[in-house]
């Protein structure tokens, strides 16, 4: 199963981004392989207009079942909905304490998306 | 004659410099026409005597699916730069609010899938002021994005209603981006205003950038000259761009504005830095 989570940096041990589609980067985890790859996302985090679209589009493509984030807006909660993604709420913390949370059933899942980072 | 207000920074005085110039140039024999393209927060309408005539909705065209001849190819979401378009699990999702109308998604579809629809994002209000000029202005809907189509469809609007008036006035928005180039791309002069202070020269040389680069003639009325310091004198030189007017930091200004009126009205003795606007105006004209 792939877990995506928005980071600051690209290894395990980079904070968690507090922004899902304007991250950095998004850290890939595998929990069968126990592997990860680190996936730029600089040009969806500049975007205009619709990060939150085109992020939930990529991790879509990428067949990512799981995100982890500390909130989704409601086009980017409407997208990730459609592909079958579950979103699980965590914020703060490296990544490996995001993948340990989640594997310990530590979070909870997201239903009602966020108005905006200016709230 | 077509002008446009720019400014860079916000607060500078867009709104003063245009109200009192359509008055001026109303009061010394012309036929005026005032728009105010600041639609997102439009305020013209607040220093004149404006007398609604009509209001019409104003729209823009946005992909609806046709899920029965979709194939969920992905076609319209790859080419959509606005990402209002998603494909998932061979499914389009249409984002409405993120939608610019450029119509590319229904162009590269194979299987003529999307059809265009109206979405109704503000609206053109227009009628005349008791001042004697004409006026229009548009108001985009609350909770809506994107403010450059409706500007488009207001000056669509004005160019085919209104003829032979000698001065068009398009008043825009701060910055200059997208909703500042819709306005700006097809005047034949740019007032720029701007205040002596760092924030203002930094946003005006941007403003001068982009008259420059759309090879529009300008000048530059510099409101509040009394704050600041003289940087901004010394950027005109060296730029050899010309002033073409100046009011300085006033209370009277200040109270005559607060309380929503002309300030040629309460205080005539400014006139005279108007009347700089239209000399500046009609030497280009000429």
């Amino acid at each position: 199963m792939k877990l995506a989570i928005p980071s600051q940096g690209n290894s395990l041990e980079s904070m968690m981004d507090n922004r899902f589609a304007r991250a950095r980067y998004f850290i890939i985890f595998d929990s069968e392989k126990d592997t990860y790859e680190a996936v730029d996302n600089e040009k969806t985090a500049s975007a205009g207009h619709g990060a939150g679209v085109e992020a939930g589009q990529n991790l879509a493509n990428m067949k990512v079942e799981i995100v982890i984030g500390p909130a989704f807006g409601p086009n980017a909660m409407q997208i990730l909905k459609s592909a079958n993604i579950k979103m699980y709420l965590k914020s703060g913390g490296t990544i490996k304490e995001a993948i340990d949370d989640f594997k310990n059933d530590k979070l909870k899942l997201a239903d009602t998306p966020t108005q905006g980072h200016w709230q | 004659m077509k002008i446009a207000i720019a400014s860079g920074k916000g607060g500078t005085g867009k709104t003063t410099i245009a109200t009192n110039l359509a008055y001026l140039l109303k009061e010394t024999g012309n036929r005026v026409l005032l728009t105010d393209c600041d639609v997102e927060e439009p305020n013209d309408y607040i220093f004149i005597n404006f007398e609604k005539e009509g209001e019409v909705d104003s729209s823009i065209l946005i992909p609806s699916i046709i899920e029965e001849k979709c194939t969920g190819c992905g076609k319209c979401s790859e080419i959509c730069q606005f990402n209002a378009i998603a494909t998932i699990n061979k499914k389009t999702l249409v984002f409405p609010e993120m939608c610019h109308g450029c119509g590319a998604c229904s162009y590269v579809c194979p299987e003529n899938a999307i059809l265009e629809k109206e979405r109704v994002i503000g609206k053109i209000s227009y009628g005349n002021s008791q001042e004697g000029f004409r006026f229009y202005q548009g108001v985009l809907n609350i909770g809506e994005a994107l403010a450059t189509p409706l500007i488009g469809n207001l000056i669509k609007l004005v160019n085919k209603n209104e003829k032979n008036y000698n001065y068009y006035i398009f008043d825009s928005s701060p910055g200059t981006s997208c909703p500042v180039i819709e306005v700006v791309k097809d005047v034949d002069y740019v007032i720029m205003v701007t205040e002596p202070t760092p924030f203002g020269l930094n946003d005006l040389r941007l403003a001068v950038e982009m008259a420059r680069k759309l090879k529009i003639p300008y000048g530059v009325f510099i409101n509040k000259s009394t704050i600041g310091n003289k940087d901004l004198w010394d950027y005109c030189k060296r730029e050899a761009i010309d002033i073409i007017g100046e009011l300085p930091n006033s209370k009277e200004i200040a109270m005559s504005y607060s309380n929503g009126r002309l300030i040629l009205r309460d205080i005539p003795a400014f006139r005279k830095e108007f009347l700089r606007i239209i000399y500046a105006i009609e030497k280009v004209e000429k």
